[in-house]
């Protein structure tokens, strides 16, 4: 197959699987998915660790560092925040459950 | 190093097993996608996520012949020796400046990559590839300072009410046809300097995007940035010929903009009125004759007896709560009343804080239990039959405009209609208007109480005038 049409059938069917996975998320997961969407595209981080290896001259090499700090901060920062936001969502069921019967009478 | 001995050897063959590496890497971030919609697998997936792009990571290494190694390993260290302390120590009230800010990064990044590229390739390039080339240029350029933008509106750096330019749209019409200009330039001649261009006129570009946007949408505006970063990483993708980035990319492009959607649906907002709605609506409504009006503040022990008495009681916490760390309190002041016989209940709003869902997210850091918090429809269903509801730090969430002023920014976002119930006590720190800048009416009512000052502070005054009832 024509390697870019292999491209962009690959891009089509990624379109269909993306909207397929969070056709059903409750409002109180918004924040968390999108903070995890955030990491995953600082993958952006090979791209930029490749034009890097591949730099001839002093620009493309200061701006492919660059490009890989930012990615990199993206990424791990991302995939980080990510876990701790989740973290509050584990450790929620504790004592509270009886007081909360009373409570509601 | 293995680095030299492989590409040294023939390239189709470890292809393979570079492409089915990154085919594992985009599966593990299809699956951390899916998890992720799910509060129980949700944190099992961002793990899975991470292990995916630490292979892709690996992968990279191991198949490429890259110059300049220990640069490259020092920028990686760099990076994370920022980025993780940064996300380990920022509040959870600050989290979504810092969504901002890492989304930003990202675009930043795949736009230099893009800029690299245009460097690097010669004039006979493909017309595809040039074309996304320069998608990745404007469309980063756009999302980077757009997210900084947001981040300063978040961080309260700039007003966070909307800001129009004199002539705004015009201006904002302007620079798009200049970008859209230079962006034909450059697939033409392919000169640098125009390109150099193109990357400023889309910085400034996005810009203008988001300083309209008012306090309450720029979430959103978050999550559509957020998209619109994937889909440049999917356009690098396309020039560098990876298929990870294309698939991760594109993953991201697809879900944020379905999840900006569905966070627009949730505010009862559209896209395009978040965007452009600055431009159209007439300001916020009748902010400046509200001054000059009278309110009703009471004292801690006045707001005790009304509780005390009270045979149910309705608790609105916003992130004025979360901000004060008042949580712990307002828990002390529910136990007090249920042992009064009072029938005590959280309502809590799924945009309540500066991101839908967050309002969760910092009552769960709170330990408040899940079980008493009250979702949005089910409790406004019980207002009527209110006696008292205890607003906490929130304004914009109950904020009637929001049903019965159709000029009104926030007119259409669902609220809790604390208005139904018989009385309204509001915590508050000052009579400055909430997150969106819109002015509360509620303030006004003859029914409404007002308790000035730190919502943590003052509520430990309620809780000793209750004990003391």
């Amino acid at each position: 197959m024509d390697s870019g049409v292999a491209l962009l059938t690959i891009f089509v069917l990624a379109v269909f699987v993306g909207f397929e996975v969070i056709s059903k998320v409750s409002t109180t997961l918004h924040t968390p998915l999108m903070s995890g969407a955030n990491a995953i595209h600082g993958v952006i981080l090979v791209g930029a660790i490749i034009i890097t290896g591949r730099a001839e001259t002093g620009v493309e090499l200061g701006l492919g560092l660059v490009a890989i700090v930012l990615a990199t901060l993206n990424m791990v920062g991302g995939f980080v925040v990510t876990d701790r936001m989740l973290e509050m969502f584990s450790g929620r069921r504790r004592p509270g459950q009886v007081e909360t019967e009373e409570t509601r009478r | 190093m293995n680095v030299a001995v492989n590409t040294a050897v023939n390239e189709p063959v470890h292809s393979a097993w570079v492409d089915l590496a990154y085919l594992v890497a985009a599966v593990c971030f299809i699956v951390a996608l899916k998890a992720l919609s799910s509060p129980k697998s949700a944190r099992w997936g961002n793990l899975v996520g991470a292990a995916g792009a630490v292979l892709a990571v690996g992968v990279v290494f191991a198949s490429e012949r890259l110059d300049h190694l220990p640069l490259i390993i020092g920028a990686i260290a760099l990076g994370t020796l920022c980025g993780v302390p940064a996300a380990r120590r920022v509040k959870m009230t600050a989290m979504p400046q810092l969504v901002a800010l890492f989304n930003g990064v990202g675009g930043g990044a795949a736009a230099i990559v893009a800029i690299v590229e245009f460097l690097r390739a010669s004039h006979g390039e493909l017309l595809a590839a040039l074309l996304a080339t320069v998608f990745t240029v404007v469309v980063g350029c756009v999302s980077f300072s757009g997210s900084m933008v947001t981040f300063a509106k978040l961080q309260e750096l700039i007003t966070t009410r909307p800001i129009v330019l004199p002539g705004g749209r015009w201006i904002g019409i302007g620079t798009a046809a200049l970008t859209l200009l230079l962006a034909i330039a450059v697939l033409v001649t392919g000169l640098t300097p125009a390109m150099v261009l193109l990357a400023l006129a889309a910085l400034v570009l996005g810009v203008l995007v988001v300083l309209p946007v008012g306090g309450a949408d720029v979430p959103i505006v978050i999550s559509l940035l957020n998209a619109f970063t994937g889909l440049t990483v999917a356009a690098s993708g396309y020039v560098l010929g990876n298929t990870l980035l294309i698939v991760a990319g594109t993953l991201v492009g697809a879900s944020g903009t379905l999840l900006t959607r569905l966070m627009a649906q949730a505010m009862g907002r559209s896209v395009t009125n978040i965007l452009f709605g600055a431009f159209t609506a007439a300001g916020p409504g009748g902010a400046g004759t509200a001054e000059q009006r009278s309110v009703r503040s009471a004292s801690p022990e006045d707001v005790a007896i009304l509780l005390g008495y009270a045979r149910k009681v309705v608790i609105v916490p916003g992130y004025g709560l979360a901000v004060a760390q008042a949580q712990h309190t307002v828990r002390e002041l529910a136990d007090l009343l249920a042992e009064r016989g009072v029938r005590v209940e959280y309502g809590i709003h799924p945009v309540a804080g500066r991101m839908p869902g967050h309002m969760n997210v910092l009552l769960a850091e709170a330990n408040v239990p899940y079980e008493q918090l009250r979702e949005m429809d089910e409790i406004n269903s019980e207002l009527p039959s209110t006696d008292v509801a205890l607003v906490v730090g929130a304004n914009d969430v109950v904020n009637p405009a929001a049903r019965n002023s159709p000029g009104s920014p926030i007119y259409g976002m669902p609220i809790i209609n604390v208005d139904q119930a018989q009385h309204v006590v509001f915590l508050k720190r000052s009579m400055r208007p909430g997150f969106s800048g819109v002015e509360n009416e509620l303030l006004y009512d003859p029914k409404t109480t007002l308790l000035f000052g730190d919502a943590k502070e003052t509520l430990a005054k309620v809780v000793a005038a209750v004990k003391s009832l």
